[in-house]
């Protein structure tokens, strides 16, 4: 009953919430919903139930380690939108939490489902949910946004869709021994009788689909829109959620591909994908004068990696499923201080921020510890997951995209280093008022989440390890 | 069986070929409902006996892509008075040749798949290619919102005729699932597009290009 239960939670708070007229009491509820389902992943992690639901829901290594942290997330952000809706209205009017407990539920179905039909409904649906979320009326460049990012990830799910049918064909052509259609341990049992020509061309059609809500370049065009425009709490939980679950997504189809024996075709692709992910997030990111979109292309930098990660396999694939851990919690925390500037400062404009140092002093030296978190600078996370990915890629043998990986990474960090410096240090604007205090519910999930970026980097628990190197092991990853 | 179904997805052609050359706003929305009729036809003519998840397909197909969804639309043009797709960025017959092209190309590729298994319309994949590509060519040729949104929907049911070849294979569920995100995104892509008249008053998506780096 643990699976189905961590699916309704969200879902029956959802109505809870709708039906609550007080908009603080509302946001409350997010964090109850957040809470109790936190708390039914952890005993998932202790019960290791079987699976429920005709097998439709099992909880698997790779799967939990993405709700996990997407549960983590949501919590952090559900905290977060508290101390922000002081601020600032929240979107979406009296339906705002409800769409928020929708996409946890929504994002729990796709870590659990074994079935790529389910999955794929659940993805469209995580769209449909946050797309209120991001349309503010009195704001004509949210209209625009929001009219980007459903139709540009309508289209590419639509993509994705037509990949998944392709698998269900490329199943059937394989004959009756291929078992359920388009269940997942159907198709790792019988991969090797799955048509091959059906099968890469159900990978590259998910691939650019669900690489479209990942935010892969060129198909990433929705995504600096929704971040930048979007309040930061729906931008942090974008970036530390939504884009894993696209990347989940992607691993599935990669799981069946490598059963198949399909890898030499699959991974090339990921790796170009990957690569010009961060070429477009380094061309981007130089001069970008708003903030908030400097973190969006950062999120395609990254997202990128992990392409590269796991088109990779072996020690890489394993840096890359460790790399979304860090690298979401840190770009989560990211946009949480954007939104603090935002508040305090008032403008998106980088150049506009100076002195932020004395202005937001938490805000400040949280904005320069996710910098170098999300930089990968020791001792924090990302550090150890791209060290992981790197010595993987050079014992792949893989010299030239260890060298691009290391000049794109190195141009954006000075793009992103000088942006912040500018912001942090300087003095403050002569005249202009104090920004509101830095409320606690405002400046402590962001160090909490600091807290556990710190941790992957200086401590991974060897039940963790264990964790990461089974669920690495299904996509062709091996630990180190 | 088998030839009417053909000639079904020949008329499903038809409508993608008129819908390239219709720039009347309600006549599109018409046109995209009976495709959905047709869509909602299809599956009877595949299917080996009649079952209560045949019954459920088609009746939830027809009810979402030919009544509910086309009349959120109408209603949306009739809220925004707009009528025409005014200028487009192809003109109407260059995107009528330019679908022509995309349809022999769609046939092209069909004939050098590997042939699907089991017994299906002859017609059932290229006529699925072609729709779905000129849904992608409505979608990036037009520019009013509301065509972009019918746009998307030819696309979705190209895609949906794809899947017919799987319809007894496929749990109802997510059949179901599938029509009901289809019917969601275009429902909220309705209400956007009513925004985006009301704030701009104009459909004209390329008013929404503030947005740059």
């Amino acid at each position: 009953m643990l699976l189905p239960a961590l699916v309704l939670v969200p879902l029956l708070g959802a109505l809870v919430a709708y039906l609550d007229r007080s908009a603080e009491r509302r946001s409350l509820w997010v964090v109850a919903g957040a809470l109790v389902h936190l708390g039914l992943v952890a005993s998932a992690w202790g019960l290791r139930p079987e699976p429920a639901g005709f097998a439709w829901l099992a909880f698997a290594p790779l799967g939990g380690l993405v709700l996990t942290l997407t549960s983590v997330v949501f919590l952090a952000v559900a905290l977060y939108s508290v101390g922000y809706q002081r601020h600032e209205p929240l979107r979406g009017g009296r339906a705002h939490a409800s769409c928020l407990l929708v996409f946890l539920g929504a994002a729990t179905v796709i870590t659990l489902t074994r079935h790529f039909g389910l999955l794929w409904v659940a993805m469209e649906a995580t769209t449909l949910a946050t797309a209120p979320l991001i349309y503010d009326p009195a704001d004509r460049r949210s209209l625009e946004a929001v009219w980007k990012y459903l139709v540009v990830c309508s289209v590419g799910i639509a993509v994705a869709l037509l990949g998944i049918f392709f698998l269900a064909t490329a199943q059937i052509a394989g004959g009756a021994a291929t078992g359920r259609p388009l269940m997942l341990e159907d198709l790792l049992a019988a991969a090797p009788l799955l048509h091959p020509a059906w099968l890469r061309g159900s990978f590259v059609f998910v691939l650019i689909g669900f690489g479209t809500k990942m935010g892969l370049a060129p198909m990433h065009t929705w995504l600096p829109d929704a971040h930048g425009e979007a309040p930061s709490p729906i931008s942090a939980l974008l970036s530390g959620a939504l884009l894993n679950l696209a990347f989940l997504a992607i691993l599935r189809e990669l799981a069946v591909l490598r059963a198949a024996g399909q890898g030499g075709f699959a991974g090339p692709l990921l790796v170009g994908f990957g690569l010009f992910s961060l070429a477009v997030a380094a061309a981007f990111m130089l001069g970008q004068g708003n903030y908030k979109r400097m973190l969006a292309y950062s999120s395609v930098e990254h997202m990128g990696i992990l392409a590269v990660g796991a088109g990779l396999a072996g020690v890489a694939a394993y840096g890359a499923l460790l790399h979304v851990l860090g690298a979401s919690l840190a770009k989560a925390l990211l946009f949480m201080v954007a939104g603090n500037v935002l508040l305090g400062t008032g403008t998106k404009r980088t150049r506009e921020v100076t002195g932020l140092a004395r202005r937001l002093p938490v805000s400040a030296a949280l904005l320069v510890a996710g910098l170098l978190a999300i930089s990968g600078s020791p001792p924090f996370g990302p550090f150890l997951s791209e060290l992981t990915l790197l010595t993987g890629a050079v014992r792949a043998g893989a010299t030239g995209t260890v060298v691009a990986l290391l000049t794109l990474q190195a141009l954006i960090f000075i793009s992103m280093g000088g942006a912040v410096l500018g912001m942090v240090l300087g003095p403050a604007p002569a005249g202009v008022l104090p920004g509101p205090r830095e409320s606690r519910w405002l400046t402590l999930p962001p160090a909490a989440l600091l807290a556990l970026v710190l941790l992957l980097g200086v401590w991974l628990p060897a039940g963790l390890r264990q964790v990461l190197a089974a669920a690495a092991a299904g996509i062709g990853g091996a630990a180190p | 069986m088998e030839r009417l179904g053909d000639a079904l997805l020949l008329l499903v052609l038809l409508t993608d070929l008129a819908l390239l050359v219709t720039d009347r706003l309600s006549a599109s929305i018409r046109l995209v409902a009976v495709q959905g009729v047709l869509l909602g036809l299809a599956p009877v003519t595949v299917a080996h006996a009649f079952s209560l998840h045949l019954a459920a397909l088609v009746l939830g197909t027809v009810a979402i892509k030919a009544v509910v969804l086309p009349r959120i639309l109408l209603w949306a043009i009739r809220e925004a008075e707009v009528r025409h797709e005014r200028r487009p960025s192809i003109g109407l017959l260059p995107s009528l040749l330019l679908g022509l092209v995309v349809t022999s190309i769609a046939f092209g590729v069909a004939g050098r798949l590997p042939a699907l298994p089991g017994r299906t319309l002859s017609l059932l994949v290229p006529v699925a290619l072609s729709t779905l590509m000129i849904g992608f060519l409505l979608l990036t040729s037009r520019r009013k919102a509301l065509s972009q949104v019918l746009g998307y929907l030819v696309l979705e049911n190209g895609i949906y005729l794809f899947g017919l070849t799987l319809a007894d294979r496929l749990p109802l569920l997510v059949e179901m699932g599938v029509l009901l995100d289809v019917f969601v995104g275009a429902f909220i892509m309705g209400l956007v597009v009513f925004q985006i008249q009301r704030e701009l008053e104009t459909l004209d998506s390329r008013e929404l290009s503030q947005l740059t780096d």
